[in-house]
């Protein structure tokens, strides 16, 4: 149910982002300073998202053979490779980690 | 049916095979998630936003609540209020079609269609990435989900829990080059990390907000 709900919540909410410019506002701009937030809110989010995923557990920090994961997948991205390529090797270092822990 | 020039169709179908990539991600993290095939489905099909499918699945995942899910999932997907602003001159059309219009507003569609000046290339863009992504996003999630379904109870033996760490980090790297980017991310990091001790998991994310919110002052008093 949880699921579902966020499903439906989330796509309702998307929607009106989404059409929000096409249906109702035509060619006008966001004012200067909403846009600029929305510039720099993906940053932030997506470094917390990073964050808690790797060291996260609950409600506790645990360090644990994920970073070895996000150590790689940061490595592959400074080579420049692709996301499927990332993740992948990510998860090959984070169980390689367990592995010989 | 719009016609659309060749050049334009292998854009969009080059673009659309690199997030078919991350759509099977996608749909292997929601089964590590403990999501359904359907659930799984259900968010590429009505959801139809990368980023804020995978952080509202990553929020859930962690054990966070649904607001927490949701709001961390719209926060992220406010930019595409920024792009439908950007590229809605060149929808027009009925409203039928500006509402399905809408529904392929992500990132590639808008990006293709913003790269190109004349009004009618544009349009086909618009409309080529949009369907060729939406098709191979929904492919990729079903396969994705299937194969997390085949792994089964290995999912910690085969480190897929560091893939969702790995995804948002390949989602971030992009925003780095700019020094407003990377205070951004320290600081939404910083909040983050420092609050998961003490509420309940997704809050940290919506909370890391507030590191945005802070450039963007500082931003202000320094140029008034």
């Amino acid at each position: 149910m949880r699921i579902w709900s966020t499903i439906g919540l989330l796509a309702a909410g998307t929607f009106v982002l989404k059409a929000a410019g096409p249906v109702l506002l035509g060619g006008r701009r966001l004012p200067p300073l909403l846009d600029r937030l929305v510039a720099i809110l993906p940053a932030s989010l997506l470094a917390a998202l990073v964050l808690v995923q790797t060291v996260g557990s609950d409600r506790r920090v645990v360090l644990d053979a994920r970073l070895a994961g996000l150590a790689v997948a940061a490595l592959c991205l400074w080579r420049r490779q692709g996301f499927l390529v990332v993740v992948v090797a990510a998860m090959a270092a984070t169980a390689a980690a367990r592995a010989l822990s | 049916m719009i016609a659309v020039e060749r050049d334009i169709a292998r854009k969009a179908i080059a673009l659309a095979v690199a997030v078919g990539a991350y759509g099977v991600s996608f749909g292997v993290l929601c089964g590590q998630g403990g999501l359904s095939v359907l659930q799984a489905a259900g968010f590429s099909a009505v959801v139809f936003a990368g980023s804020s499918q995978l952080a509202a699945v990553g929020v859930l995942a962690a054990g966070g609540s649904v607001a927490s899910a949701v709001l961390s999932g719209l926060l992220l997907n406010l930019r595409t209020l920024g792009f439908g602003l950007a590229v809605s001159p060149v929808l027009g059309g009925s409203l039928p079609s500006r509402l399905l219009a809408s529904q392929l507003m992500i990132d590639e569609s808008a990006g293709l269609a913003l790269a190109e000046e004349d009004p009618d290339r544009s349009r086909q863009a618009y409309w080529a990435g949009g369907v060729a992504v939406f098709v191979l996003w929904n492919v990729a999630t079903l396969l994705g989900v299937t194969l997390a379904g085949a792994v089964g109870d290995h999912l910690e033996t085969i480190g897929l829990d560091a893939a969702f760490p790995a995804a948002f980090l390949a989602l971030l790297a992009p925003r780095l080059s700019e020094a407003s980017g990377r205070i951004a991310a320290l600081l939404g990091a910083l909040i983050a990390v420092s609050l998961i001790p003490f509420v309940r998991p997704g809050i940290p994310v919506v909370a890391a907000a507030a590191g945005a919110v802070t450039v963007l002052v500082a931003e202000r008093l320094r140029r008034p």
